[in-house]
């Protein structure tokens, strides 16, 4: 049963047209690119909303390219897509949790900790 | 048997696309994720779980440097290093981030190269993100002994917030565990295709079962999600 299936599989993925290696090349040289522009973000001392914004920008176009070419993910079924990538989506709740509660616990510490050395 | 392999000639038919895919596939018998098999699958399921480890750790980090009152430690002068008499910021982990995107790289062709049946190109460039992956724990090896020496220690450094250390032994090292486990993983598998086992259909020593070049797709995603890892904790550890 396991033959079969591995057959049928591996002709499935030889009719499959693999992308060409020249996409791998300029997706690398974005990554090259991407990286040193973030890294300029630091060099550079950028601070406050601007900084942060471009650390974000850069780190998601990053990822989405890893994740799309260099994983494959734009080329898989929309099921295994959205199994994959919306479960992650929600740790942005627990992010905006833990902002609740780390400003409470700052505060708390301010409130009672500061006045003491 | 014989209803098994129905159903896996059945399934070249075309099924829709979309949304419409989506809730086809879901809503069918047997397996949700169509074209692709269990290995793959599994992979991404352990990814996935594997993201929300990580994800824990950043929001943990997040939390402490978020609710401290001292001052948190500025990476970008903790990583410098002064290169010809020149203190440049932040530079280590610069090129280590390069050194794990070309690994990255050489790894999406060595799986480009496997379905192309190509055997030896995709053995050497799997042997090229070994090494450029092991180059990456050496230099992390470098910066840990650096920082402890400089006295960070995972309840106290020199510098300001104590959660500096904790948080940041925790987040590196185990991402420098995943790296060091991605190698030897890759090692194994660069093996298997140099002697030709994928075009054999030779046994695997544990499970018995025949491989195909699928096996370096896997490996690569593997590969890909550590690099995908290191991209975001460059960004909110490092540059933040």
């Amino acid at each position: 049963m396991t033959q079969v299936a591995t057959h049928a599989q591996m002709q499935v993925k030889e009719q499959h047209q693999q992308p060409p290696i020249k996409l791998y090349l300029v997706v690398w040289g974005f990554l090259f690119i991407l990286s040193a522009c973030s890294y300029f973000v630091d060099y550079a001392g950028l601070q406050g909303y601007l900084r942060w914004s471009l650390i974000l920008l850069f780190m998601a176009l990053k990822a989405g390219l890893i994740i799309a070419i260099f994983m494959h993910m734009a080329w898989e079924r929309l099921a295994l897509v959205y199994a994959v990538l919306l479960p992650p989506v929600l740790v942005l709740v627990f992010v905006a949790l833990m902002m609740s509660e780390a400003n409470y616990t700052a505060l708390t510490r301010m409130t009672f900790f500061a006045a003491s050395p | 048997m014989a209803q098994t392999i129905e159903t896996h000639t059945g399934e070249t038919l075309q099924r829709p696309l979309g949304l419409r895919g989506v809730a086809a596939d879901l809503s069918s018998d047997q397996r949700a994720f169509k074209n692709i098999s269990w290995g793959k699958a599994m992979m991404w399921i352990f990814l996935l779980s594997d993201t929300f480890i990580f994800g824990c750790f950043l929001v943990a980090y997040m939390t402490a440097r978020m609710s401290t009152t001292i001052a948190w430690p500025n990476p970008s002068e903790v990583f410098a290093l002064t290169i010809g008499g020149h203190e440049i910021p932040l530079i280590l982990i610069a090129i280590m981030t390069f050194v794990l995107i070309s690994s990255s790289g050489t790894m999406a062709m060595a799986v480009n190269f496997g379905y192309r049946r190509d055997r030896r190109t995709t053995a050497i460039m799997m042997l090229l993100t070994a090494v450029l992956g092991a180059t990456f724990v050496g230099m992390q090896a470098f910066e840990w002994s650096k920082l402890i020496s400089e006295g960070v220690r995972p309840w106290e450094n020199p510098w300001g917030a104590a959660q500096f250390g904790s948080t940041f032994f925790m987040i590196t090292g185990f991402h420098g565990t995943h790296v060091t486990i991605g190698v030897i993983f890759l090692l194994i598998v660069a093996r298997k295709v140099w002697r030709g086992d994928f075009d054999t259909e030779r046994r695997g020593f544990f499970t018995s079962r025949k491989g195909n070049y699928e096996v370096v797709e896997i490996t690569g995603l593997y590969w890909h999600f550590v690099d995908l890892v290191w991209v975001f904790i460059f960004a909110f550890f490092y540059l933040w």
